[in-house]
């Protein structure tokens, strides 16, 4: 079937961008704070990168400013939210609005402008094989990175001292102050990468997606990638799971369509990605016991010291 | 503080006494206000109604203040921008969606005296006009392209929102390919969203996986440009010139052009001339133009397209003249009969030749 490598190749690009900033959030909220400005630091990367892409011309340069941009806007959040005791959810939707309006006015005088794509590895030999090979390794850089970081992240969650303290940090603050673990830093540090990989999610969109400018480009994937952290109970191989589907579903819904499927209203159709994916993830993780287990218990509150 | 009360006190009382007495004063700018449902920065249909507004900028110079609102949704949001434009003095209000049909005739009954201009919309009162262009003219033209280059007979149509619209548009486009091509097939898909760059593209990379070797696009981005040049196949812009994002796939797009209507409306307003009325206007108008067709293309079919357009343009040409079949193979409009506005304004059902079933 010739219809398989370029369709697997679509998901994969429809996907990334998702992980990235998911498997970012999981992280800020496995510290205990919720960001809901997601969507704005994917625009801030998104544009930052492309700026930066289309006047040096160099798309490694590109695709770190997109991070450090996103980093940087997770900073203004840290500072209100861990520095100033701000209202979290406050404090990240402004972030969201904050970025749509910063990305339009950056991106003015680039709207238009087009870019070559993130140019895709090709490895001989492997890049070969029938199918599998383009799928495989044939793939932009960024795709592979977003594997490393969500395999780093399970790992570093799970599997070393760092991740172990970040988590009690994200479950009782209090406690963990009083070990005399810096609560306040960790959260920072947590926050700033999240912000990070959402840049990078947003550089994704810019340089590689769809290489090009456009305001609002994002289009609500930050938001898809909040509810995807919270379907798939701050796992990161669920969260894997929860944007593929979602890229999957997407893909398969439009070639169904294209395919004349004329029993079901596109309108269902285009609905489908949303509802399967959410079905499906509180499916895989139905466990109510496990779910307390894995939700950082003190998500979305303020933490101070003396309180 | 008791000078200030009384000094506003009087003001109040003479500015009653003076709006009752004189016009304004003729240095006073005509303030102008656009609503935008997507962003300017869209390069497609929001784009093309700012370029617009700058027009008036560029034609009036100090005599009119423009502004705008971006990005506003279709329904109560729209409510509360529009009575916000017409509260801070804007005399003369572009509502440039379909959705905001509704709150600009409620808000215009609050405001007898703001004139209101509504984009393809079909409902009018006395402060409010409608105006529409003719896009399925071009959709006509486009379809002239694809009969004669498409080699695998498949046409993909990325759709939006599955309203009359745009079903029109795929009508005009595949009856006119048809024409040339009896072979070619159309297949909409649709993503139910204006302007969303990354499902635009994944659609038109759905569509060129099945076969497609021409992409259309009644969506607002240039994403679908950009996957067509990247996949090499052909296709056409939509809203503006998105030739940047495709040099050798990008064969010409149906550009909006509202500048000289809404120069002609500014202008009625500083004359004293404006009127309520309906403007559904094509080529002849101005209001749709096709970009420049690209340099690669045949020089044979460039001309029979050109032809075509100056054939509209004349009114020697209707895209909907008959005979035209419907899915089903029977004939909708007759031999001879061209199709009268009202239909296509509600028109809701495919011509032969088109895939899959109207949505809804």
């Amino acid at each position: 079937m010739d219809l398989l490598a370029p369709i697997m190749i679509s998901i994969i690009a429809a996907s990334t961008p998702l992980l990235f900033a998911a498997i970012g959030e999981l992280v800020v909220e496995k510290s205990g704070v919720l960001n809901l400005g997601v969507e704005g630091m994917m625009l801030g990367g998104a544009v930052i990168a492309f700026i930066v892409s289309v006047e040096t011309g160099n798309s490694t340069l590109a695709v770190v400013a997109g991070a450090a941009m996103g980093a940087v806007m997770a900073s203004l959040f840290a500072l209100l939210t861990l520095g100033l005791l701000a209202n979290q959810v406050a404090t990240g939707l402004a972030l969201t609005l904050f970025g749509i309006g910063l990305s339009a006015l950056l991106g003015q005088g680039y709207v238009g402008t087009p870019l070559k794509a993130l140019p895709k590895l090709s490895i001989t030999g492997l890049s070969d094989i029938p199918i599998l090979g383009l799928v495989l390794f044939g793939q932009d850089v960024l795709v592979y990175l977003s594997f490393l970081v969500t395999g780093g992240v399970a790992w570093f969650l799970y599997r070393t001292r760092g991740g172990l303290i970040l988590r009690s940090v994200g479950e009782n603050p209090q406690a963990a102050h009083a070990i005399g673990f810096p609560v306040i830093r960790i959260r920072l540090f947590a926050v700033l990468f999240g912000g990070a990989m959402a840049g990078l999610g947003g550089a994704y969109l810019s340089l590689s997606y769809t290489p090009m400018w456009a305001e609002e480009m994002s289009a609500g994937r930050g938001w898809i990638a909040l509810a995807l952290v919270v379907f798939a109970t701050w796992r990161p191989g669920r969260v894997v799971v929860g944007a593929y589907l979602f890229g999957g579903l997407t893909l398969a819904q439009l070639h169904l369509q294209g395919m004349g499927s004329t029993a079901i209203p596109s309108q269902f159709l285009n609905m489908v990605p949303y509802i399967a994916t959410i079905v499906v993830l509180v499916l895989i993780s139905r466990d109510a016991t496990r779910i307390r287990m894995n939700a950082p218990a003190s998500i979305g509150k303020v933490f101070h010291p003396d309180g | 503080m008791t000078k200030l009360t009384r000094r506003s006190f009087s003001a109040l009382t003479l500015a009653a006494g003076a709006a009752a007495a004189f016009p304004a004063r003729a240095a006073d700018p005509l303030k102008v206000g656009f609503i935008y449902v997507g962003p300017v920065g869209d390069f497609g249909w929001s784009y093309q109604h700012d370029q617009g507004r700058l027009a008036i900028e560029q034609e009036f110079g100090d005599r009119v203040k423009t502004s705008f609102v971006e990005s506003v949704p279709e329904g109560a949001d729209a409510e509360r921008v529009i009575t916000q434009l017409a509260r801070s003095g804007h005399k003369l209000i572009f509502t440039t969606s379909f959705g905001y049909m509704e709150p600009t005739l409620k808000v215009a009954k609050n405001f007898p005296d703001v004139m209101f201009e509504h984009a393809t919309g079909y409902m009018r009162s006395d402060n409010v006009s409608t105006y529409a262009a003719r896009f399925y003219e071009g959709r006509y033209v486009a379809g002239v392209l694809a009969g004669r280059l498409s080699k695998t007979n498949k046409v993909g149509y990325i759709g939006s929102i599955p309203i009359p619209e745009v079903i029109r548009g795929i009508n005009a486009f595949t009856h006119s390919a048809r024409k040339i091509n009896p072979a070619i097939e159309v297949t909409p898909i649709w993503v139910n969203e204006w302007y969303n760059p990354g499902k635009e593209a994944d659609a038109a990379k759905a569509l060129i996986d099945q076969g497609a070797d021409i992409i259309l696009q009644h969506t607002d981005s240039p994403a679908p440009v950009q996957t067509a040049e990247e996949r090499g196949v052909l296709c056409v812009g939509q809203a503006s010139n998105m030739e940047r994002f495709g040099p050798k796939s990008h064969m010409t797009a149906i550009v909006d052009h509202w500048a000289p209507y809404y120069i002609a409306r500014t202008k009625a307003i500083l004359d004293g001339t404006w009127a309520s009325g309906d403007v559904w206007g094509g080529f002849d108008s101005g209001m749709v133009e096709m970009s420049p067709f690209n340099a690669n293309l045949p020089e044979a079919v460039v001309a029979e397209a050109k032809a075509a357009q100056q054939a509209i343009h004349d009114g020697k040409l209707h895209p909907f003249s008959g005979p035209i079949k419907n899915q089903a193979g029977e004939i909708t409009i007759a031999d001879g009969a061209t199709a009268p506005d009202g239909d296509l304004l509600g028109m809701n059902w495919y011509v032969e030749g088109v895939n899959g079933k109207v949505p809804g």
